[in-house]
């Protein structure tokens, strides 16, 4: 399944599991990744599974990367699919006040914002990856007739919550940040709890999400105001 | 009972609580984070006694000035540091790897690191602050870690909790070496580049510009000709790394940096350079060498032992 193990600086095995960003691909990303953690290797720094790539960085003082090389190359993975996935339903309020690019995306893909909607919460996505900061999911896929680009100056401020497209993927900013997805909506949901240190991220790698749209009225119901 | 704190009259420019950071959280989008010189903040904790791994105060370029209320406490500081100590009316310039005493409302005026970026504040006891996942790091970004996650703020109150017995006076004879020429290994997207690129990138200066903080270190110098793709699928990153955006400039991951990334990645920064690394103050020309995986360990082995026998020698 890795296509080639190469080092990433003197501390970190490359993991290469080919050119593809599909489900398929990221899935086997996903079980190494899954199957290496399960072990907790003291000598094993921190992992970071993306779209098909996994990087394995690691405490110089204990192994080096020959050593974890090899340990790639034998480690037993994960049959049981399960591990894989929790399905999540994230509710999403589409109000003007938070549908902040709805405008560029209805010019740049020539649908109407009601179309634009429908497509969006008709269909069930797949968490690629976390991060970037901490907690944010990249799902996908969107449909090919509902890509766009990034925004070409991004915001200075996204408003947390906030949900975004780009390409095929969507995602939900976990914190007021700077960035260039096209704002769609905004989630009351709290996708990351650094509170909650065994589980902070309600989005995984693995996960199944789908989108449920709600009014102005609910959102502002969940989000306790 | 009896209260022992430090009042921030002035609370620096980036001035936070950090230990050795945490790991295993970088698949969640969380970063390392920790003091970023490691070598100076175990010489900190060891100069007052405390077991590694113990909270410190970390300040980049000018430092805090605390008023210190509270029974005897031992202080320290490393790194290339200007610091001045207030006790009752006298006024002393201190000496950096030389732990102090201080007793209540006396002073420590932290003026300027020379030269250098980031030292460090130790004391023989322990910070009243929270961890999360077994860290006090502060992780500005997310709010993750002591003092609610931001940077320490003027007239606040650092509490603590503890002092321990240990307060023999110990001191290291030590003088930081400063390096221009930072070692690489070649980065997964070496061949990105340009051919005159690749030989400006290990020939040339860069310079460091002043945008450098905790999360990274912006490189001004000869543009960096992509003659792949600008981008990449995005990716993990981790410190050290060197990204080069479309813009050209190349961009070297520190200790706070976004966990994942779509820039390619042209080289990374071997891990026996990086806490000098980090010490390169903005302004300053640095130059990039390259050497082979099995010299980056050994590098690392040896710094690794002059480090231990740095820590052996305070007693």
């Amino acid at each position: 399944m890795i296509k080639n193990i190469s080092n990433l600086g003197d501390a970190a095995a490359y993991c290469d599991f080919g050119n593809e960003v599909d489900k398929k691909t990221n899935s086997n990303v996903i079980k190494f990744f899954k199957s290496i953690k399960n072990k907790n290797f003291d000598f094993i720094k921190n992992l970071t599974p993306s779209y098909n790539k996994l990087i394995i960085s690691f405490d110089l003082k204990k192994t080096n990367f020959s050593k974890i090389k090899k340990l790639i190359e034998n480690i037993e993975i994960i049959k049981d699919e399960k591990l894989l996935s929790k399905h999540i339903v994230v509710p999403v309020c589409c109000d003007s006040s938070f549908s902040l690019d709805i405008e560029r995306v209805e010019e740049k893909i020539k649908l109407k914002k009601n179309e634009i909607l429908e497509n969006f919460f008709s269909k069930e996505y797949f968490c690629y990856m976390t991060g970037f900061v901490a907690g944010m999911p990249f799902l996908g896929d969107l449909d090919k007739n509902m890509r766009v680009k990034r925004l070409e100056t991004p915001r200075v401020k996204v408003p947390k919550g906030s949900v975004g497209i780009t390409e095929q993927f969507a995602n939900v900013y976990t914190f007021e940040s700077p960035g260039g997805w096209n704002i769609i909506g905004n989630t009351p949901l709290e996708i990351f709890n650094a509170n909650n240190e065994n589980e902070p991220n309600l989005i995984n790698p693995g996960d199944s999400i789908s989108f449920k749209m709600i009014t102005i009225e609910e959102f502002k119901k969940i989000n306790g105001n | 009972m009896e209260i022992n704190y430090f009042e921030v009259l002035r609370a620096g420019i980036n001035t936070t609580f950090q230990d050795e950071g945490r790991n295993n959280l970088y698949h969640i989008g969380i970063p390392f984070s920790g003091a970023m010189d490691y070598r100076n903040y175990l010489i900190a904790n060891k100069l007052v006694g405390n077991e590694s791994g113990s909270a410190v105060i970390e300040f980049a370029l000018q430092g805090p000035l605390l008023k210190y209320q509270g029974s005897q406490i031992n202080i320290a500081i490393s790194g290339d540091v200007n610091f001045e100590l207030k006790k009752g009316n006298k006024k002393f310039q201190g000496n950096c790897y030389e732990s102090y005493t201080l007793d209540n409302n006396d002073e420590i005026n932290i003026l300027s690191t020379n030269k250098s970026v980031y030292g460090y504040l130790s004391i023989n006891g322990i910070f009243d602050i929270k961890y999360q996942w077994g860290s006090c790091s502060v992780n500005t970004k997310a709010n993750i870690g002591s003092n609610s996650g931001k940077k320490i703020k003027d007239l606040q109150k650092i509490n603590i909790k503890n002092i321990h017995n240990n307060f023999t006076k110990k001191k290291l004879d030590f003088i930081n070496t400063k390096i221009e020429n930072i070692r690489v290994i070649k980065g997964t997207n070496f061949n990105y580049f340009s051919e005159k690129s690749k030989k400006d990138f290990f020939s040339k200066d860069f310079n460091v510009s002043k945008l450098t903080d905790r999360m990274g270190m912006r490189l001004e110098g000869p543009k960096i000709e992509n003659i792949v793709d600008t981008n990449i699928k995005s990716e993990g990153l981790l410190k050290g790394v060197i990204q080069v955006p479309a813009d050209g400039n190349p961009i070297i991951m520190l200790s706070d940096h976004g966990t994942i990334g779509g820039y390619p990645k042209i080289a990374s920064v071997v891990s026996a350079d990086y806490d000098k690394l980090v010490q390169i103050p903005p302004g300053s020309k640095i130059k990039f060498k390259e050497v082979k995986l099995s010299d980056a360990e050994t590098l690392f082995k040896l710094y690794e032992i002059e480090t231990q026998s740095l820590i052996s020698k305070i007693q």
